[in-house]
């Protein structure tokens, strides 16, 4: 196959006489890496098809009766920029739209928006710092007013005002958008922006009513009624809101895509705990779907066997993670531990960070904790694919710890613990209350003894431990302990924010009471130097290649990437629910049907 | 009688600022914050968080918040929850009919249980009725809500399938399905609460039954030849329950305060659940209102308990 041939394919898909996924699977046969076929449609202008929407198959909107979803955390208000938890914005999503959704695969998927902006259809600047969205016609707010360019504009106005206190203000701030005509908006960066999708894209998009929302901007925006009966573009319309307990919708009849929704009605009653929520799922079929299953395998494969629902996985940007502290938590400078003016005893020996990567069994902590619910990882950036290194590597090889310790002069004394200089290798290891955490310490703590390192296991309450009260020094990011282990979200299907976790002007110190992104305190010149290329980069193949040797510099010292973690879900048996793990999980609640 | 009650509502006054003052700083003083789920969100510029607390004032000294939070309160003003930004009255007030409800009935059960089976218990001490009755009561108060509650769920709505264990406080329709949905989904949380209840009052009329029928009226009565059912019912149950109404009225102010752990497991959205959602999500505004105002029942329903007694037993005088 030459380079005609494969133009000739590109533009088959690009009509749309051959699929995206057939595509990738010749690629594939050819010997390209799936990724790799996919940034070659994305290069050549071909929108992310919405492979995820193909499968709906109900022939006409309605008819479907009730949809019930189960949250055991409540909605407390359903305005998706004051969204403080992942549940707000689940109840917003139900209601507003945002102009692009992220699929599975962390592409792109146009909602409000008629296309993806590229550089092909000339959306997208050649020099990064501006693009255009054309929103589709015809859309309507549920009470009938058009959907224009206007609500767009207002949308970006209120986000970043300062006063609105908007949750979302970050992905506004730094961006200016301005009206072309009724339809289209054009988003300017200041400098060039290889990620510029941020605004009105996915969960921090969704868009406003300017005619309802236009007299409640800024410090009156708590005033705003819509903020507890929201009018948007969504596939259901509101009904009913008690805050903290129940929302409710009907199925907007004017909705913009063809034969959708499904259901007449839909409720989502939130509260009570996680495995009640499975029950009402798996076992009693009372409810259609339940969020945010963090329960242990064993359980759920137990309330399946009832046969009323099932278990879904899907996987985002969670990661489970052990960070080894590369300042020295046991010496105070002016009243702060853990400062970057001081360096750890033991982590500072990159010896000792392999040897401890080699004393983590992260396949027994799969198999034995966390189940169908989280996989393996030696990368801290496990997705979307086309970000994941290839080049990286775990195993649990004690014998190989050991011979790497004894090289670096940590001989082992009379009691088996090993000491160099005087410093046993004693460690204080913490995490937050969680039974998966504490069994997870536990298989840790027994590997190293066998290597001489004594550690000491320490767990600190959910509330304090990732609280970010500066006078708490029990917190995750004070990080007074030699390591600590937690679980992160990515929330986006770009990397380059979750990497400014390990971005050297990030840590987290008293100067910024401990707010930096940089908890681990490792700092490292080389990474540095390839984050800053990566952000002006405009050519995605070149900056995602950047990306990837930011995540194997990290992950070569003092990160220790765990597990993966899914967003696990419980469906009832006749429910098709397509979710993404990089979107809200009701992101695509229009295509949610029934099968008969 | 007036100048008690004057009294009693001005030392009233200074325990109520002393108890909110105690609540509000031991929230204050909590860890956690309710922006903390920001934290682990990347998207959100750790500028944005701190924006948020100045707006919602959690950066002020905790006297200067205290005091703000008191002269709104004198105002009649609630404030604001910070979780849903919506009127910390409005949120009570919708919640109110459910707990009132749920928690009211369970009232009822009790005392329509313990009434009879501690009379019946009383009547013969120690006879088999009264080892029963006993025996119950103390599995019954033994047996916290929340064992009682999941054993429920697990027995009747998972094994027999028989009742919904997702309460909703307003379930669509009406006529006769309505009222039988809405009594069905109340079937467990109200025995679950009226049981534990029973099972305390249970003892309290045994205890005061058997008191009263030692006395010598009642023998007195006997000897009159009236029959056994109309010396319990005029002469045993009715001064007999003059502890237990008190009882009743100091439990009065829980019916409002809803019961936490019974209406999460149950999933009923009354104060109850309102009160530990705000306290997971450090919604000070919110908690403050709650224990306040239960604070406030406390103190009045003690004062309404002591002058019921009075009423009931002119025996005891009020000074």
């Amino acid at each position: 196959m030459d380079e005609r041939d494969l133009h000739g394919l590109i533009g088959r898909v690009k009509d749309g006489r051959l699929s995206r996924r057939a595509f990738v699977q010749r690629m594939v046969a050819l010997g390209l890496t799936a990724p790799m076929a996919g940034l070659m449609l994305a290069g050549n202008g071909v929108a992310m098809a919405a492979d995820i929407r193909a499968g709906y198959k109900p022939a006409k909107a309605g008819g479907g009766g009730a949809l019930k979803l189960l949250w055991w955390q409540a909605p407390t208000l359903i305005n998706p920029h004051f969204a403080v938890g992942t549940k707000d914005q689940d109840a917003s999503r139900i209601f507003y739209e945002p102009l692009a959704a992220w699929d599975p695969d962390g592409n792109l998927v146009p909602v409000l928006a008629a296309s993806i902006p590229s550089k092909e259809n000339g959306a997208l600047a050649a020099d990064g710092r501006s693009v255009v969205w054309t929103l589709k016609p015809g859309v309507k707010w549920h009470d009938g007013k058009p959907l224009t360019a206007d609500d767009l504009v207002f949308t970006w106005e209120y986000a970043r005002d300062p006063a609105t206190a908007a949750v979302t203000a970050g992905s506004y701030k730094d961006c200016t958008v301005e009206k072309i005509d009724d339809l289209s908006v054009r988003v300017l960066f200041d400098k060039p922006t290889p990620y510029w999708c941020d605004a009105f894209v996915g969960i921090v998009g969704m868009v406003l009513p300017k005619h309802l929302f236009g007299p409640y901007s800024g410090a009156k925006s708590r005033d705003a009624p819509q903020n507890l009966a929201p009018v948007g573009t969504g596939p259901y319309r509101f009904v009913e809101f008690r805050p903290g307990d129940i929302v409710r919708g009907e199925r907007n009849p004017n909705y913009h895509l063809p034969n959708r929704p499904y259901f007449d009605t839909i409720e989502m009653k939130g509260g009570g705990d996680a495995v009640s929520a499975a029950r009402a799922v798996l076992q009693t079929g009372e409810y259609d779907y339940a969020w945010n299953m963090l329960i242990e395998d064993e359980v759920l494969k137990r309330l399946e066997t009832g046969g009323k629902g099932r278990v879904d996985v899907v996987y985002g940007g969670k990661l489970e993670f052990l960070l080894l502290n590369a300042t020295d938590p046991n010496v105070e400078v002016d009243g702060e531990r853990s400062s970057i003016t001081t360096k750890h005893p033991a982590f500072s020996d990159p010896k000792v960070c392999q040897a401890l990567n080699l004393l983590v069994d992260r396949k027994s902590i799969q198999t034995y904790i966390y189940g169908r619910t989280g996989k393996a990882t030696a990368n801290t950036v496990n997705g979307p694919e086309r970000f994941v290194s290839k080049d990286t590597h775990y195993a649990f090889d004690p014998a190989k710890a050991n011979a790497l310790l004894d090289e670096a002069g940590w001989t082992k004394g009379s009691d088996g613990i090993r000491a160099k200089d005087g410093k046993r290798l004693k460690l204080l290891f913490q995490t937050s209350i969680n039974a998966p955490r504490q069994k997870t310490q536990a298989i840790i703590k027994q590997a190293a003894a066998k290597a001489g390192i004594e550690i000491e296991l320490k767990s600190v309450t959910g509330s304090v431990f990732f609280s970010s009260d500066p006078a708490n020094p029990d917190t995750c990011t004070h990080f007074y302990a030699d390591m600590e282990m937690y679980a992160y979200s990515a929330t986006q299907a770009d990397p380059a924010i979750w990497l400014l976790m390990y971005a050297s002007w990030e840590v987290a110190q008293k100067a910024n009471k401990w707010q930096g992104r940089n908890v681990v305190r490792w700092r490292s010149p080389a990474y540095d130097a390839a984050y800053n290329a990566a952000q002006g980069e405009l050519d995605p193949v070149k900056r995602a290649a950047l990306l990837i040797r930011c995540n194997d510099l990290a992950v070569s010292e003092n990160v220790l990437p765990l597990i993966h973690r899914a967003e696990v879900s419980a469906v009832g048996a006749t429910l098709t629910a397509p979710r993404s793990g990089w979107d809200n999980d009701l992101a695509f609640l229009p295509d949610w049907y029934r099968e008969a | 009688m007036g100048a008690y009650i004057l009294r009693r509502l001005l030392i009233a006054i200074p325990s109520l600022l002393g108890i909110s003052l105690i609540l509000f700083t031991v929230l204050a003083l909590a860890p956690g914050d309710p922006f903390g789920e920001l934290a682990a969100n990347p998207n959100v510029p750790p500028e944005v968080r701190a924006a948020l607390r100045v707006k919602f004032g959690l950066d002020d000294p905790i006297l200067t918040r205290y005091l703000h939070w008191l002269t709104a309160m004198l105002h009649g003003d609630w404030g604001f929850s910070f979780a849903s930004r919506v009127n910390v009255d409005t949120l009570i007030l919708q919640r109110l009919p459910t707990t009132l409800f749920v928690v009211g009935s369970s009232q009822v059960l009790a005392l329509l249980i313990a009434i009879p089976v501690g009379l019946t218990a009383a009547r013969r001490p120690y006879s088999l009725a009264d080892q029963v009755a006993n025996t119950l009561a103390f599995v019954g108060f033994s047996l916290p809500t929340f064992f009682t509650g999941l054993l429920f769920i697990l027995l009747f709505s998972i094994k027999l399938g028989w009742l919904p264990f997702v309460y909703q406080a307003d379930l669509p329709g009406s006529g006769l399905p309505w009222l039988w949905a809405n009594i069905r989904q109340a079937i467990m949380p109200v025995a679950v609460l009226g049981f534990f209840q029973a099972a305390s009052y249970t003892r309290y009329v045994r205890a005061s039954a058997l008191d009263v029928a030692r006395l010598d009226y009642v023998t007195t009565a006997r000897a009159k030849g009236l029959s056994e059912g109309t010396v319990t019912r005029r002469h045993i149950a009715r001064n007999a329950l003059i502890p237990v109404v008190t009882l009743v009225a100091l439990q009065i102010p829980a019916v409002f305060g809803g019961a936490i752990v019974t209406e999460q497991i149950f999933r009923i959205p009354g104060i109850g659940s309102l009160l530990i959602d705000a306290m997971l999500s450090n919604d000070t505004p919110v908690v403050m209102a709650v224990t306040f105002v239960f604070a406030g029942l406390v103190i009045l329903f003690n004062l309404v308990a002591d002058l019921l007694y009075g009423w009931l037993d002119p025996r005891i005088a009020l000074r």
